[in-house]
Formats: structure tokens, C-alpha cells, sequence
């Protein structure tokens, strides 16, 4: 939640449901949030979670499936994406909202040079001509950290590494000073040294261009040193949001307690067994009637299977959609003291 | 002979000088060979009979390659694999077949490794079916008591693969694995495949089955901190060579080699305190292809402490530096090796020699 108050991104009841043979899948599930310009927001959840679809729904891509409904709304400084005339939509869509896509081996066409996937959304959202969209292309290179940037301009994809890739599309993306950046898994396909590269120069970015970024991921090593808040997703809802800090020091939901125990640290003693958290994530034809959690959840009581959980105040700046997010709360601020 | 060896007494497999090397050829009748990818390069080390070694790398580092080149899924091109004693790759036929009883591996991808059109309980049988383990019924009453082993529902047994998640293939593709009663296993990225809340588990019954059963793991990952969490030892790659290897306190604590030192650095950690006070080191480039392996010491051309006309002219060997801590560095001499630190840019500086600096 910006300081200044204003909001650039506002989801509000956002729900994407796809119809399938086994019937409707909840894959999105009336979510809310806002982000602010300029804010460094991280989606964190398991696959199926419904991260991914979020991001995009927010840049247009749910609606070309022929199978998806999605209701709510998508306020993007403040016209609804969703109610939008396509070509309105379109004159957004790459660049006031951009996105990075995991893979960079399949997301950049392999029959088209460097230049012709740079040029592209200069040329179309900018207006630029060929010629200064080309130099503008060896700028941005350049400012990825591509070396030569003027001499590699003519070659395709594949003659770049997969960092490199990742770099070249994250040049695609800020090319037209997009005010948000759509991060789905950034840093997945790549290696560490590599994930460190990628991850530094996307803070760097979105300093320099002052754009929003969500980064859609499940490492929660990947946010934590670079996104100030946090939005925690299970089973298409976001179970938890709020300050990175106090997220990871004192999560509100049993999700969050669960998946952050459950991963080994470098900064910590080796512990003999992990803390697992029960079970497998529910079939999203067939979610619960209650909270979609609670067949996996320590704390789960009689309540937790009749009735979903709404997002709820919990602390400043925090929420959680949890009956027992008080007894968390509880637990760690006696953990403080002791 | 140097061999990366804790103690020499209780050796289960040793490699020694293992090289890989898939040959690039060129025409379509008479295929010339034109050049190779050096994948695994030089290899020399022990595990340890009981022990977790972990195998740690980058993408291409031939980290995978080592594991099969050991179980002689792929054949070395030189080196020898000794298994208790005897050379595996001299082996054929039913000999090598006999050898297979006593290694099994467990894959990366639970959805590509099982046979989609076999029953779960033909698929873990099927080992004791090719070694010719049991009658069939003793065979049926085999493969129950491993579902239950892995923490399957014995009665599945008649189910196909994909009514299965992930987590659960995985377990199964473990349960086929201990089928053969096996001491030693290679996991290959056994759960890199698999959701965060369900790698947990996996890791917890691995160790738990290791516990059980005495068994012998080459743990092969990406993940630096499972693999911390996981090896009694850890070995790092880079570009089919071993650059380091120590127990694992040791190596996490004190990396001597300037890449481990990177590698370490460049993990994140989940805990956004942790990271404000942490500056991670930040290498240039990539890593480069094995197809053309750079001279010399393979990371010269990343590593900020290289020096010219040494690190990129002479291989540097796998040296004993401390007992028990083997590195492979010409800048590490004595116990003094070159601190890397985050300089200008977070680009990785050296900041000095520990202990009195360097020898000139």
C-alpha cells in the first residue's frame, strides 16, 4: 500500500474460472489487491495456485481463451481493463503493462531476429522509426547488460544463452517505459549465478524506469530480497498479504507458517527432519466447502470445513484468511517476549 | 593417485579420473567426428559407504552425466568406476546386470521416468522380475510392502501412473528403486520436479529410508540449500570438473574456491532480513560451453581472482588442502585462499588472502 496513497493496479473480486470435462475450474477465486506505482509486490504460491493466471488476466491474455470466464474488475489507473475496448486495451497491453515470461528458450519466436522482437513494440506503441527504434534497441541491450549490444542486434535467439535471453526479453519489456512489470517466474529457468544477475537488474530497472513489478513466483528466497510486500495465494485465493518483513518473521496463516518451515536455509542450523505441510493441494473442479486449506491444516477446527475464511485486518498493513490467525498472532508475539 | 576420500577404509564407489566426452560429428554416411562436448572432465572422488555426498552445479556442469556415467548408463570414455573394488566399466552383459542390483537411481521427472500403459505394482516389480528375485507371489507381497514403505496406499497396486500427483509418482519411482535392495543410490534432482510444500516430504522419507536401510546416496541437485540440508559431504562442479570438496559443515562454512565462495553467495535466502544485511557476489558472464572448455583452470574467465599466464594456462588439481577439504585452485596455497567479496556494482572483488596473504 504506497505511501502517497495512489494506486496504480487495483484487482477487485477478480475470479477466472476455465471449463473443463471435469467440470468448472476455480482457478482464480475472487481476489482483491492494489499496488502502487513504483511498488515491488511478490505473488508467491505453489503451481495451481492460480498466480499465474492472475498475471494474465491483469495483461489481457485470460479473455483469447475460448473456455475462461473472468469476472470482477482490473482497474488500471483507474479504466477497467476488463469492460475496455480491445483496441484500447491493446494500446496497453506491452506498453504500460509489460511482462516477463519463465521460460526465455520458448517465449522469444525463434525465426526472428533480435532486432525485428526488439523494434517491434517501439515501432507500434511509440511510433518510432525504424532506424531510431534500432539504436533505441542497442541502448536498452546495452542497459541489460548484453555486451556488443550493437554487433548481436542482427542474431536470433538461439544463439544466446539462456540468461542472456532472459535478459533480452526483460529489454523487450521495459522497452516502451511500461509503469508495471508482470514478472511470472523470472528466474526459474535459470541458474543461481545467473538468478542473481537477472534478479539485480530487474530492482535496478524498475528504480531507473520507476515501474511497479509483481513477481509471480514460488521461491520465496527470489521476494524476499526484493519485494516489500507480499501476497501469499493457495487453491486461487490469497491467503495472506503484507509487508515482506513481518510476513516472513510473523505469518498470519498457517499456509504461510507451513511453506516457510518447510524449506531448508542457508542461514540456519541444519535441521534433522523439515517440517512438511500434510497432504496435496485441492483439485480446483472440486475445492471444499470451507477453507480450502483446512484438509492440510494444523489448526483446522470445525469451523474451518464449514465456512471459507474472509481476508480479514490483522495488523497494520497485514491480512489473512484465517479463523485462527489471532492464535498465530498469539503465539509469536509470546515467542517475542520470551 | 589423489582421491578425494574422507578415510580410505570404507569406500563403497570410487571414480577415478572420469571423463565423458560426447563426440559432435559432422556428414551423413561417413560420420567424421569434428569436435566434443567435454561433459564430465577429469573426475576423481569416494563415497562413502552410509554417507550422503551431494553433487552440486550449475546447468551443463555434467553433474547428471556423472551420476549414469557411474551407474554405466552411459558408458565413460575413460576412467574407472570402482564399485567395492571391482572396475564397472569393464563389466557386460549379465555381470554388469548382477552389478545393477546393488545401484539403482532415482529420476528427476516423476512424469516422464514411469511407464504411462503399466500398472504402478508391474512398474515395482518390475526389477525383481528382470533379476529374477522371488515367485510371483513373493514378488506381489514385495511390492505392498514398499508402497507401504514409501507411504502408498498398498492396495493401489492395480492403478496407472497418472492417477497419481507428483509427489506421489516420485515416491513410487523411490519404492522401484528399493525393489532390488540396493546399498547405493544415485537421486537425480529427485525432487526438483516436485511443489514446495511436497519436496519436504520427499526429503524427509529419502533420509528416513537411509536411516532404515544403510543405504548410500550420490544426491545430485541444484538447490544448494537442500543439499546442505541433505549431505554428509558435498562435492561442487564446474564444467565436468570437481572444484571443490569438504564435509559439508566445512564447505558451507568455509568455501575455500573462489566459485563456491560465489555459488554461496548467490543463493537467496527466504528472509527479507537476512537479505538487507546480506550483499550476495555477483559473477560476469555465463557459464561457458563445454563444447569448448576455457584453458586452464575452466572458471578463469569468471573468476576475480585469476591470474594470467597461470589460471588460464595450467589445470589446476584436486589438492588436499585440509584434511578431509580438497579444492582445485592454483591460488590456494597452504590454508591461505582468495576471499571473494561483493566490490563496485556487487561485481565479485577479491578482498585478500586469509592468514598472512598470499604466497608470491
Amino acid at each position: 500500500m504506497g505511501a502517497v496513497g495512489d494506486t496504480l493496479l487495483r484487482l477487485t473480486d477478480l475470479s477466472v474460472d476455465f471449463a473443463s470435462q471435469e467440470g468448472t475450474v476455480h482457478a482464480v477465486n475472487h481476489i482483491s489487491f492494489d499496488v502502487a506505482p513504483g511498488e515491488l509486490v511478490g505473488l508467491v504460491g505453489e503451481s495451481g495456485c492460480g498466480k499465474s493466471v492472475t498475471a494474465s488476466a491483469i495483461i489481457g491474455l485470460t479473455g483469447m481463451v475460448p473456455n475462461a470466464t473472468i469476472s470482477g474488475s482490473i482497474e488500471f489507473q483507474g479504466q477497467d481493463l476488463l469492460t475496455m475496448p480491445e483496441d484500447k486495451v491493446r494500446a496497453i497491453r506491452g506498453r504500460d503493462i509489460a511482462m516477463i515470461f519463465q521460460d526465455p528458450v520458448t517465449s522469444l519466436n525463434p525465426v526472428l531476429s533480435i532486432e525485428r522482437l526488439m523494434t517491434e513494440g517501439l515501432e507500434l506503441h511509440l511510433g518510432m522509426s525504424h532506424s531510431d527504434a534500432v539504436k533505441r534497441s542497442i541502448e536498452l541491450l546495452g542497459e541489460v547488460g548484453i555486451p556488443k549490444a550493437a554487433n548481436r542486434i542482427k542474431d536470433y535467439p538461439h544463439q544466446f544463452s539462456g540468461g542472456m535471453r532472459q535478459r533480452v526479453m526483460i529489454a523487450i519489456a521495459i522497452s516502451c517505459n511500461p509503469k508495471m512489470l508482470l514478472a511470472d517466474e523470472p528466474t526459474t529457468a535459470l541458474d543461481v549465478t545467473i538468478q542473481a544477475q537477472i534478479l539485480r537488474l530487474l530492482k535496478k530497472l524498475s528504480r531507473e524506469h520507476e515501474a511497479a513489478v509483481i513477481v509471480i513466483t514460488h521461491d520465496l528466497g527470489v521476494v524476499a530480497g526484493m519485494c516489500r510486500r507480499i501476497l501469499v495465494m493457495y487453491a486461487g485465493r490469497i491467503v495472506e498479504s503484507g509487508p515482506a518483513k513481518d510476513l516472513f518473521r510473523t505469518p498470519h496463516h498457517p499456509y504461510t507458517v507451513g511453506l516457510l518451515k518447510s524449506v531448508p536455509r542457508l542461514n540456519e542450523p541444519r535441521r534433522d527432519t523439515l517440517q512438511t505441510i500434510s497432504g496435496l493441494p485441492p483439485d480446483l473442479a472440486h475445492l471444499p466447502p470451507g477453507c480450502s486449506f483446512a484438509p492440510r491444516c494444523y489448526l483446522a477446527t470445525d469451523e474451518c470445513w464449514a465456512a471459507a475464511p474472509q481476508l480479514e485486518p490483522t495488523d497494520a498493513g497485514r491480512l489473512s484468511a484465517c479463523f485462527h490467525s489471532d492464535q498465530l498472532r498469539r503465539a509469536a508475539g509470546a515467542e517475542v517476549t520470551a | 593417485m589423489s582421491t578425494a576420500a574422507a578415510t580410505d577404509g570404507d569406500t563403497l564407489v570410487r571414480v577415478e579420473d572420469l571423463r565423458v566426452h560426447f563426440p559432435i560429428t559432422s556428414g551423413v554416411i561417413f560420420q567424421r567426428k569434428v569436435g566434443a562436448v567435454y561433459a564430465v572432465d577429469g573426475l576423481t572422488f569416494d563415497v562413502m559407504r552410509g554417507e550422503t555426498l551431494g553433487l552440486v552445479g550449475e546447468s551443463g556442469c555434467g553433474k547428471s552425466t556423472t551420476g549414469r556415467a557411474i551407474l554405466q548408463l552411459i558408458r565413460p570414455t575413460t576412467g574407472r568406476v570402482l564399485y567395492e573394488g571391482g572396475d564397472l566399466a569393464n563389466l557386460k552383459g549379465r555381470k554388469l546386470r548382477d552389478q545393477r542390483k546393488r545401484m539403482q537411481m532415482i529420476f528427476q521427472d516423476p512424469y516422464a521416468s514411469l511407464n504411462s500403459r503399466m500398472t504402478i505394482g508391474d512398474i515395482i516389480g518390475e526389477p525383481l522380475l528382470v533379476h529374477k528375485m522371488g515367485s510371483t507371489a513373493e514378488r506381489k507381497a514385495k511390492v505392498r510392502e514398499l508402497l507401504e514403505t514409501v507411504g502408498i496406499n498398498p492396495n493401489t497396486l492395480n492403478r496407472y501412473p497418472h492417477e497419481f500427483s507428483g509427489g506421489q509418482r516420485q515416491r513410487i519411482g523411490i519404492a522401484r528403486a528399493l525393489a532390488v535392495e540396493p546399498n547405493f543410490i544415485v537421486c537425480d534432482e529427485p525432487i526438483s520436479a516436485l511443489d514446495v510444500s511436497i519436496r519436504a516430504q520427499i526429503i524427509n522419507l529419502l533420509r528416513q529410508l537411509q536411516r532404515e536401510f544403510g543405504l548410500t546416496y550420490l544426491f545430485i541437485a541444484h538447490d544448494l540449500s537442500v543439499v546442505r540440508h541433505i549431505s554428509d559431504r558435498v562435492a561442487v562442479m564446474y564444467l565436468g570438473r570437481v572444484v571443490e570438496l569438504a564435509e559439508n559443515a566445512v564447505l558451507y562454512g568455509e568455501p575455500m574456491h573462489p566459485y563456491t565462495q560465489a555459488l554461496l553467495s548467490a543463493v537467496p535466502i527466504p528472509d527479507p532480513e537476512a537479505e538487507e544485511r546480506r550483499r550476495p557476489v555477483v559473477l560476469t558472464g555465463d557459464v561457458p560451453s563445454p563444447v569448448e572448455p576455457p584453458s586452464g583452470c575452466h572458471f578463469h574467465t569468471r573468476c576475480p581472482a585469476a591470474r594470467e599466464g597461470l589460471c588460464d594456462v595450467e589445470d589446476p588439481e584436486l589438492n588436499e588442502v585440509r584434511p578431509g577439504h580438497w579444492a582445485a585452485c592454483h591460488l590456494i596455497t597452504g590454508s591461505a585462499y582468495p576471499h571473494i567479496r561483493a566490490g563496485e556494482d556487487d561485481l565479485a572483488v577479491v578482498a585478500g588472502a586469509s592468514e598472512g596473504g598470499e604466497t608470491p
